[in-house]
């Protein structure tokens, strides 16, 4: 699958004209939105608690390699294993030769955004390692192959029918079409895949500096199977994912199940601090804690844009977002989608893979009312957005740089932009129409022309009404 | 908007060498393009704010998104200029959206408007999150006579313009714009209210060309009725 290059406008087009997903981008934000409206409206210091999740996240990030340095010894007093990942290969590496050591031969993994970033089972099987997702939405499209399209639910551009023919087809089984169906097969693999497992490998939702502890929350329980039933554990995890203090928990928590799914909390959150002991009947004889870099420290050396660092991975920007609504997660072209992937893509994979993506927004800042962490979205876009032009990529080409040339000189100069306003009136003519609006423009205009009329300049500028009148008469 | 002052009894001028905010520049990333026509701004609404008869006047725009680049995004723009962040901020402080203006400076709510039709109000998005303005519009539209007011489901999602946005994405633009002309057909108004020229103009292109019999109107017009 191996990222290439962003290509937003074009898979955006095909995202809009297909149907089945246009219903369901409508009926799953829409869930996920009211109930997250609902769980933030039922707290009543519900902005106070965003504006302190914020202060802390942004404590840690300003601080990071002070909270990296004591989760490392945390982790390592309570029997764990620290790895340092500076790309995607590296991690990778690490955690196959992990799996090589100890002689693992099947993987169980719960949902981590972190290993889909590095695309880890393509690793697996490239060493010939068995590897089986277990979230439910992933296992759906690690059977087909494909990217997660929603940061909460992978697999929301799939319909019924969809799943009920990929599992016939990819597991030799009939077509089932209740979803109660569908889930019970999956169920019934995926344990006796716990069983056989030697490895799981998850991700992290935070990561306790004080404590060493990694935190999961789930619904399906089968992360709190990964991290416990096999001989191994290895979770893999960003280094933003840091916070500081236990006592933390309990607002981040908080936040993170009311701004996901409007849950008061998760259906499981565990707490994880090193392998088993040696009073504990059971949990893995090996921990490991991979710490993933991947671009982060790029982003964290740029001022201007640090705080996209902040994110927990909650997916309410997504929802509340008109464009992700409309184009789905697959348009923004790697894993991370909705207004965080296209603040975060350009900066961890480079601006010039993905220079569309900081333009991929109409700044109406819908993201950053619900943003848990309060991210200035429209700030952090309009810092890349400037990156993008200075880097002279994407559709900032030569005529764009032109256009806005000619419209600094017009609007520098008051006479010319008289003259401008004036001609305008006489240049339209030709593009008339009977309604007497602009109704089809030349390129690049006719890309609002198409669809929509443009309004037609006035034969009197309002200048010049102002100065025959004042604006007596309107 | 310079009837419905005047007919509050303000005093209205217009500068004439005034052109643009410079927003079109930011927006799209020209952030240089961007700080040289927004000097040219600030310098002459300083200048008049600092003459004689300018010490007590106030600035007031029709559009809520011109409004917030002076007001929030300047102080982005002009971040490492701190000689000129005086003058950002003492423009700032007296630039007002117009609904802005008439609830907070003026303190009406009922300007003496009449106009018969259902009336629905779409949240410019700059205005509504940058602003932070949603009920005064409504209760300036609730305020006019004959009026009937009526919410529309999603009134505060974006209509799809962003500036640049509507032409470097088009497809995705107009499919957002789609949602709320449903949106607005469905609330049974047959008049369409917002307080900015870009969504009015990207809302209004799509009506018209589809032959939708809903009226667009700026705020600014409707409070002008005197029907
Ligand atoms: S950016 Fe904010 S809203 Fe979006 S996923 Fe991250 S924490 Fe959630």
């Amino acid at each position: 699958m191996g990222f290439e290059e962003v290509r937003f406008e074009q898979d955006s087009e095909k995202a809009i004209h297909n149907k089945p997903l246009q219903k369901a981008l409508v009926n799953v934000t829409n869930r996920f939105r009211t109930a997250r409206n609902k769980a933030s409206e039922d707290v009543p210091n519900w902005d106070n608690l965003r504006a302190a999740a914020r202060e802390i996240k942004k404590e840690t990030i300003e601080n990071l390699d002070k909270y990296l340095l004591m989760l490392e010894e945390r982790v390592k007093r309570a029997g764990g294993k620290v790895h340092w990942a500076k790309d995607a290969e590296e991690a990778s590496q690490i955690i196959v030769n992990i799996a090589r050591e100890g002689n693992v031969k099947s993987v169980v993994k719960s949902k981590s955004m972190a290993t889909e970033e590095i695309e880890l089972n393509n690793s697996f099987e490239d060493a010939g390692i068995k590897v089986i997702e277990t979230d439910l939405g992933e296992y759906i499209i690690q059977l087909a192959g494909e990217r997660p399209s929603h940061i909460i639910a992978p697999a929301i551009h799939k319909t019924k029918e969809d799943i009920s023919k990929l599992f016939s087809a990819k597991l030799g089984i009939p077509r089932y079409d209740k979803p109660e169906e569908l889930t019970k097969v999956a169920r019934e693999i995926l344990r006796s895949e716990f069983l056989n497992a030697d490895m799981g490998v998850s991700g992290a939702n935070f990561a306790v500096a004080e404590t060493g502890t990694i935190v999961i929350v789930e619904n399906e329980g089968n992360a709190r199977l990964t991290t416990t039933v096999p001989k191994i554990h290895v979770a893999l995890v960003g280094i933003e994912k840091l916070i500081p203090r236990y006592e933390d928990l309990s607002l981040f928590l908080t936040v993170l199940a009311r701004s996901a799914t409007g849950q008061k909390s998760s259906t499981y959150v565990s707490f994880i601090t090193g392998p088993k002991r040696s009073t504990d009947i059971d949990g893995p004889e090996e921990f490991h804690l991979v710490l993933l870099d991947n671009g982060r420290s790029k982003i964290l050396a740029s001022e201007e844009t640090r705080e996209s660092l902040y994110c927990i991975r909650c997916g309410a920007c997504l929802n509340n977002c008109p464009v992700y609504r409309k184009v789905g997660g697959h348009s923004y072209g790697w894993v991370y989608s909705g207004p965080i992937g296209a603040i975060i893509t350009p900066q961890l994979m480079g601006i010039d893979k993905a220079p569309e993506l900081p333009f991929a927004s109409s700044l109406c800042g819908a993201c950053k009312d619900v943003c848990p962490v309060k991210i200035d979205f429209p700030k952090v876009l309009l810092e890349l957005r400037k990156n993008v032009v200075e880097s002279k990529k994407g559709s900032t080409g030569i005529g764009e740089r032109f256009g806005i040339r000619l419209w600094r000189f017009t609007v520098e100069h008051e006479s010319i932009y008289k003259i401008t306003n004036k001609l305008s009136y006489y240049f339209q003519l030709p593009w008339k129409g009977r309604n007497g609006k602009l109704n089809s423009l030349p390129y690049p205009f006719s890309r609002w022309t198409d669809q929509r009329d443009f309004p037609a300049v006035a034969k009197k500028t309002f200048r010049e009404r102002w100065k025959n009148n004042k604006g007596e008469t309107g | 908007m310079v009837k419905v002052l005047k007919s509050l009894g303000v005093e209205v001028d217009f500068i004439e060498e005034q052109t643009c905010c410079g927003q079109p520049a930011f927006n799209s990333g020209y952030q240089d393009d961007a700080r040289a026509v927004a000097e040219r701004f600030l310098s002459i609404f300083d200048t008049t704010l600092n003459d004689e008869s300018g010490k007590d006047a106030y600035i007031v725009c029709p559009s809520g998104s011109c409004t917030s680049m002076v007001k929030v995004f300047y102080e982005e723009l002009f971040k490492n200029s701190p000689e000129l962040l005086n003058k950002v901020r003492h423009v700032s402080q007296k630039t007002f959206e117009f609904s802005e203006f008439l609830i907070k400076v003026l303190n009406t709510v009922d300007v003496g408007a009449g106009y018969k039709g259902v009336v629905t109000y779409h949240d410019s998005c700059h205005l509504l999150r940058e602003l932070g303005v949603k009920d005064g519009p409504r209760e300036l539209i609730k305020s006019v006579k004959g009026v009937k007011f009526k919410e529309m489901e999603l009134h505060d999602a974006c209509c799809g313009f962003g500036g640049t946005f509507s032409i470097k994405f088009p497809k995705v633009s107009v499919s957002m714009l789609d949602e709320k002309i449903e949106c607005i057909i469905n609330s049974g108004a047959d008049t369409l209210v917002s307080a900015d020229m870009g969504c009015l103009m990207n809302i209004g292109g799509a009506l018209s060309r589809r032959e939708i019999p809903v009226r667009v109107m700026h705020l600014a017009e409707l409070l002008a009725s005197r029907g």
